[in-house]
């Protein structure tokens, strides 16, 4: 008899009250998806990830899928409103938000028949700190997938057994897969290009000179 | 030179002349080995002509050699990857010559769907001198099974002496082509310019 899994919110304060000191955070997702997730700390990632794994009512035995997300640098504008001497004024004012890497985990368990629980690791920027907690040692199905975030995203996974490039080759320095990622100049041509492709041709086929 | 059509009268009559460049191309053109080697959803399609049903050894292709030493015939079936392309090429340059090169499918022959990726070769013939290309994604076994019969058809008609000998009776013509190394960003060089030489393209509008 598959037990019902508990809603996330319960699951949070489940997993509070069992490992005290660990905080999570309910991260909402909007509509079509609605899936909110459980994001935990690095530094608590591989605790919380026992205790979802070997939990009697939860069981999550099976990590199917790591995947990353790159969310990069971005402003954000907040306008306020005032009135200064009798006249509404408005500001408008720029906050910088600095960008960061996130790892995504799909739990299900196997045993009790429930799942998905997915749960995030945020890192800490972009650039020199992008360490999350390897969850090789809790689910060895994340070794590979974990590998491909790395290639891919640049995230770091302390703990990993074996972290090195899956898919491009040893020596290559980039991460395709973040947003700010630059790709060799090497277009060729293309019989209807358009939209990104279209400004690549433009740039490297020059339009013929106009006829007098 | 024999004249054609006393060689025909003579056919007719039961006599068979030929003449040694004939004989030679017959015998090499009935007989190709490829490679079996395949890197992509192409492949099956390959292993597909290879099977009973298709049926290549009605061609003379049915020993797929294991090693590069034994192939005449390397068939690339599949997309190219940039970090797969110096396997290729060192699988071709340790082939002996003669050797024929079948590009098979979208991807092998321009990179296909994955033209615009930053992980994809756009097409073997940047790296190796391709002889005959089959588009197809993938291409059905009739449409290899075509490709190889064209192939014959090439061999068939090469002359072993003048200045259009093929080029494994060339001393000057290169038999091996530089292998490219893994790059910080690409491959280097990502293209072989003294072999690939696509027609200057000028924009209509």
């Amino acid at each position: 008899m598959a037990m019902p899994l508990p809603v996330l919110e319960e699951l949070k304060s489940l997993l509070e009250a069992a490992l005290p000191g660990v905080r999570t955070e309910l991260v909402p997702n909007g509509p079509v998806p609605a899936q909110a997730s459980l994001r935990v700390a690095p530094t608590d990632a591989d605790a919380a990830a026992r205790f979802l794994r070997d939990d009697p009512r939860l069981r999550l035995d099976t990590c199917s899928n790591v995947t990353g997300i790159d969310w990069p640098d971005r402003e954000e504008k907040t306008t306020s409103k005032a009135i200064v001497d009798g006249v509404e004024k408005e500001t408008v004012e720029i906050r910088r938000v600095p960008g960061y890497l996130e790892v995504v985990y799909h739990l299900y368990s196997v045993s009790l028949k429930h799942g998905p629980v997915i749960l995030r690791q945020r890192t800490a920027n972009r650039g020199d700190d992008c360490t999350v907690a390897s969850l090789t040692p809790v689910w060895r199905g994340c070794e590979f997938q974990e590998r491909e975030v790395y290639d891919l995203f640049g995230v770091r996974f302390a703990g990993h057994p074996d972290l090195r490039r899956i898919l491009m080759w040893e020596g290559f320095l980039d991460h395709p897969m973040r947003r700010d990622y630059v790709a060799p100049d090497d277009h060729e041509y293309e019989p209807t290009p358009h939209d990104e492709v279209l400004a690549l041709a433009k740039a490297h086929y020059p339009a013929p000179e106009a006829k007098p | 030179m024999i004249d054609e059509g006393l060689k025909n009268e003579l056919a007719k009559q039961g006599v068979v002349a030929t003449s040694l460049q004939e004989l030679y191309n017959w015998g090499r053109s009935n007989s190709v080995w490829p490679l079996s080697f395949g890197l992509a959803c192409c492949a099956i399609e390959m292993i597909a002509a290879s099977m009973s049903r298709w049926d290549i050894s009605r061609f003379g292709s049915e020993v797929f050699r294991p090693s590069p030493r034994q192939a005449d015939l390397m068939i690339v079936a599949g997309t190219v990857t940039k970090k797969m392309a110096p396997q290729v090429v060192r699988l071709y340059n340790q082939m002996p010559e003669p050797k024929y090169v079948i590009a098979m499918g979208a991807c092998a022959i321009s990179g296909g769907p994955f033209k615009q990726g930053y992980n994809v070769l756009k097409g073997i013939d940047r790296l190796l001198p391709v002889d005959i290309h089959i588009p197809g994604c993938p291409p059905r076994p009739e449409a290899l099974l075509h490709a190889l019969i064209a192939l014959q058809e090439k061999i068939a008609g090469e002359k072993l002496t003048g200045p259009n000998r093929p080029r494994h009776l060339r001393a000057d013509a290169p038999s091996e082509f530089p292998v490219p190394e893994f790059g910080p960003h690409d491959l280097v060089p990502p293209k072989n310019d003294a072999l690939w030489k696509p027609i200057p393209f000028v924009r209509a509008g």
